[in-house]
């Protein structure tokens, strides 16, 4: 048996996972971090756009404040946030964010002068003041109030994780990669660390540890099309959820983009219809006007992608070898312009597609982007139900989101929330002594090497897992995609308790020795699918329209019933999840109103009891 | 259109050893738009699901899909079938150890690295919160982030004649880390505290100019130019030590 021991064990080496690590390694805590992939490999390294904070230094970022920060993140949230933690976010971003500079980030800097940027296609000119040259720049993203996401030109989730894992290589932690953990072993009380698969020779090791920190992302990958990396597959939230005892926080609150490419679902901004970029169909002509007279092509995102998908159940899909999508047609921009403002677009079309956007229409349709949900934690990142298991990042429901996460904010909740999570852990690993049990670390290493044993001599049945992976996948991406309703949630939760069961009955197909990939994603697949069956189940129960979570049947914002959060729990040997709520919010700073776009009318919650919980006016 | 592809794929898995190392022939029917990385995908899930290849990003930002295509390494995601031939040979790269199949672990190699090249900035200020940022030229941020967008994907390596000949041969990843931190203002080290590191045989004067680590480079990293700078500021630095040894002496 291969066992470690340490203080801290952290699950995924991606921003938010080292940030611990290195808050933990400095106050003096061994660690380490567990990656399916070499850190640098992390999903956060995709992050192109930047990180939200409020440091005020650029011309268009003037008097920018913690408390506008605070506002743009509680109003994007449609009031689902967790109002207490949206503000130790905003308050505490610009700090990490001189911090990550001193570590050795590479942000771009206020260049004095006047220069020219675009808003809506029109030109405008700004001014950067001398006394602000050299210090931290930011730009226009996410519908902000003010210019305040910070980035290192087209690539900054890859220079911030580039530092972070030169801070782990300092500071002498353990990072270890192809490494995944597949049970979490535990008293019914307490954490003490995960049950491992080597990716490099497929043996099982055990990793024994004071506190836990599951940091893995998010699980874009329970849908047919996502922009997420193949590793964000919810493989370890489905773990935390497979207790019985760690709630899933909101896991309806899901997400999506309307232009990934096909195949692949790389994005392709929205600055691409911005600019002037148009829809079409099978017949090569538009048709987001036939829905949206006003706004066309520039409605807002969750509309545009749901007309899309209207549009292809009404027929006029695209056939391909990949499914049905729709063209992007941005060949009347011209050379100049594609060649220079959207070159991301060009590249990632010639790179991915073999098309060139000058000549040639781009293959493109909806896509999953983003999980607000997650594991369920505090403000201090201890997740609910188990003692000394802590989550962050996308993989936690912090619940700095809400129900719409603004562009800017995730990046900048990983290394945030990682810093301010990591001082709980040390916290945490201070005042506690933990006694390991060898019998019940054994138990488990047996439970899960006879999981092994039944799907590699397919004892329980002949499934094919990625057949049964495909069902779920498809049967999430068209029940319980942008637009909602009862009946294709309800079909969606039937088809998903079907393909639960087969899950439990997959037999592997090769010999599962050493590096199997099949093994792997045999071993998640009915977590996988358990808790897909959340995110179904937890859609269907909340007759409201908030956020990304939208209902056609119900297209308000019902703050007299719904202004909580859902928390779902996988009982053992349970055949649904258990739903409960808890209130959103422990108190209000700012009352729920409306944020101003989306549509749909607001069901006000009771005005007294609103009263009540909201803060005064501080001194 | 509609042609039928032919991979030729190097399959070993060192789990089974007394399976020897063998090529086996695929045949796939290509579709439009497609990629590396969903034919792999295609075989691993409609033919063989013992199949072993790393993908993770699926986008060419990651770094992980680093493979020997028709002769050439390159990113697996970012190689479009139309633009290779009916016949597609994919064997693992080189230098790197075998997980198994197509997939190496570049992984342990550039922790190693990270530890040879002491990959962070050295500094001896303290971090503190009160204070505004130092500040820095954005051209300079420019040009760090520039060398910065490394993906560690292995590629130069598997393609450097000194690294296929000597294992300890740091080759163009390491060296351009090097350069990223000696153009860093916020790094205290001296030319002399990276001469120590890579002065040598096993550093820059290993290289043998001959280019392919540039020209196999997905990212498009301005390697030899990289390697050209440190070599003059090494070169420098060790006349200097010369000079400086011969006046002590005299």
């Amino acid at each position: 048996m291969y066992t470690h021991n340490t203080d801290l064990l952290v699950i995924g080496a991606g921003l938010s996972g080292e940030r611990i690590a290195v808050e933990a390694a400095q106050a003096g805590f061994s660690v380490i971090c567990l990656s399916i992939v070499p850190a640098r490999r992390s999903h956060s390294s995709a992050a192109q756009g930047g990180m939200q904070a409020a440091l005020g230094n650029c011309a268009l970022g003037e008097n920018d404040h913690p408390d506008v920060h605070f506002a743009d993140t509680v109003k994007g949230s449609d009031w689902g946030c967790d109002q207490e933690v949206a503000r130790m976010f905003a308050n505490t971003a610009p700090i990490e964010m001189r911090r990550l500079a001193h570590w050795g980030v590479p942000w771009n800097r206020v260049v004095a002068g006047t220069s020219f940027y675009f808003k809506g296609g029109e030109k405008f000119e700004k001014t950067e003041a001398k006394e602000k040259a050299g210090l931290i720049t930011a730009r226009s993203f996410g519908g902000t109030a003010k210019w305040r996401t910070c980035y290192t030109s087209d690539g900054t989730g890859h220079a911030v994780m580039c530092t972070m894992d030169n801070k782990c290589a300092e500071l002498g932690i353990a990072v270890l990669d192809r490494k995944e953990a597949i049970a979490l072993i535990h008293d019914g009380q307490k954490c003490m660390g995960a049950v491992v698969r080597c990716l490099r020779t497929g043996r099982l090791e055990t990793y024994l540890a004071t506190a836990t920190a599951i940091c893995s992302g998010g699980f874009g990958r329970l849908y047919a099309a996502t922009t997420n990396a193949i590793i964000c597959d919810g493989g370890a939230a489905a773990m935390a959820l497979d207790t019985g005892l760690v709630p899933i926080g909101n896991p309806e609150a899901i997400q999506f983009h309307p232009t990934g490419i096909v195949p692949t679902e790389i994005l392709v901004t929205e600055g691409c219809r911005g600019d002037g970029g148009t829809l079409l169909d099978v017949h090569e002509e538009r048709f987001m006007h036939i829905y949206e007279p006003q706004k066309a092509e520039l409605a807002s995102r969750d509309v545009v992608a749901r007309r899309m998908l209207e549009h292809i159940r009404a027929g006029h899909g695209v056939p391909s070898a990949y499914g049905e999508h729709l063209w992007l047609d941005i060949r009347h921009l011209g050379d100049e312009h594609i060649s220079t403002k959207l070159r991301e677009v060009d590249e990632i079309c010639q790179n991915f597609l073999g098309v060139d956007p000058r000549t040639q229409l781009i293959p493109v349709r909806p896509t999953q982007h983003y999980t607000m949900a997650g594991i369920r934690t505090n403000k201090t990142g201890a997740a609910y139900g188990l003692k000394g298991l802590f989550s962050a990042g996308e993989a936690a429901c912090w619940d700095m989101h809400g129900f719409n996460r603004l562009g800017g904010n995730s990046l900048a909740e990983t290394v945030v929330a990682g810093g301010i999570i990591g001082r709980y852990v040390v916290d945490y690993l201070k005042n506690t002594d933990l006694c390991f049990s060898s019998a019940l670390v054994k138990a488990e290493l047996a439970r899960q090497q006879e999981r092994i044993d039944d799907l590699m001599a397919s004892r329980l049945g002949k499934e094919n897992v990625y057949a049964v992976r495909k069902d779920m996948q498809e049967a999430l991406t068209e029940g319980c995609f942008v637009f909602r309703n009862a009946q294709g949630l309800q079909r969606c939760v039937h088809i998903l308790e079907e393909v639960l069961d087969r899950a439990g009955k997959i037999g592997l197909a090769s010999n599962g020795l050493g590096a199997n990939h099949e093994l792997g994603a045999a071993l998640k697949i009915q977590g996988q699918v358990r808790l897909a069956l959340c995110v179904a189940t937890a859609a269907l129960a909340r007759t409201e329209s908030r956020g990304s979570h939208n209902r056609e049947d119900y297209p308000d914002r019902n703050d007299a019933q719904w202004l909580n959060r859902t928390l779902a729990y996988w009982p053992q040997d349970n055949r649904a999840p258990k739903l409960e709520y808890e209130e959103a919010t422990p108190y209000f700073e700012i009352p729920p109103g409306d944020r101003g776009y989306g549509g749909g009318s607001i069901i006000p919650a009771d005005a007294e009891k609103i009263a009540a919980k909201t803060m005064q006016n501080q001194e | 259109m509609a042609r039928t592809l032919t991979f030729e794929i190097f399959r070993y898995n060192p789990a089974i050893p007394e399976q020897k190392p063998q090529m086996q022939c695929f045949t796939l029917a290509e579709t439009a738009n497609m990629t590396l990385f969903i034919a792999l995908n295609r075989l691993r899930e409609e033919q063989d699901p013992s199949l072993v290849f790393d993908f993770c990003c699926r986008a060419g930002i990651c770094g992980s899909c680093g493979m020997v295509v028709n002769g050439r390494p390159r990113l697996a995601c970012q190689t479009k079938t139309a633009d290779l031939p009916e016949r597609i040979i994919l064997l693992p790269l080189p230098v790197f150890k075998l997980v198994g199949d197509l997939s190496v672990d570049t992984g342990v190699w550039f922790r190693d690295m990270y530890q040879k090249t002491r990959s962070w900035i050295h500094t001896k200020k303290a971090f503190d919160s009160d204070q505004e940022e130092e500040r820095m030229d954005n051209a300079v941020a420019e040009q760090i982030y520039e060398l910065e967008r490394c993906v560690e994907c292995g590629c130069c390596i598997a393609a450097c004649g000194t690294a296929r000949m000597r294992d300890d041969f740091l080759g163009a990843a390491s060296l351009n880390r090097i350069a990223r931190f000696a153009l860093d203002p916020r790094d205290e080290r001296t030319d002399q505290d990276y001469f120590e590191i890579i002065g040598n045989d096993y550093g820059i004067f290993g290289c043998m100019g001959l280019l392919a680590c540039e020209d196999v480079c997905p990212k498009h990293l301005p390697l030899q130019n990289q390697l050209g700078f440190l070599r003059r500021k090494m070169g420098i630095t060790a006349l200097k030590q010369l000079f400086r040894k011969s006046s002590c002496a005299s």
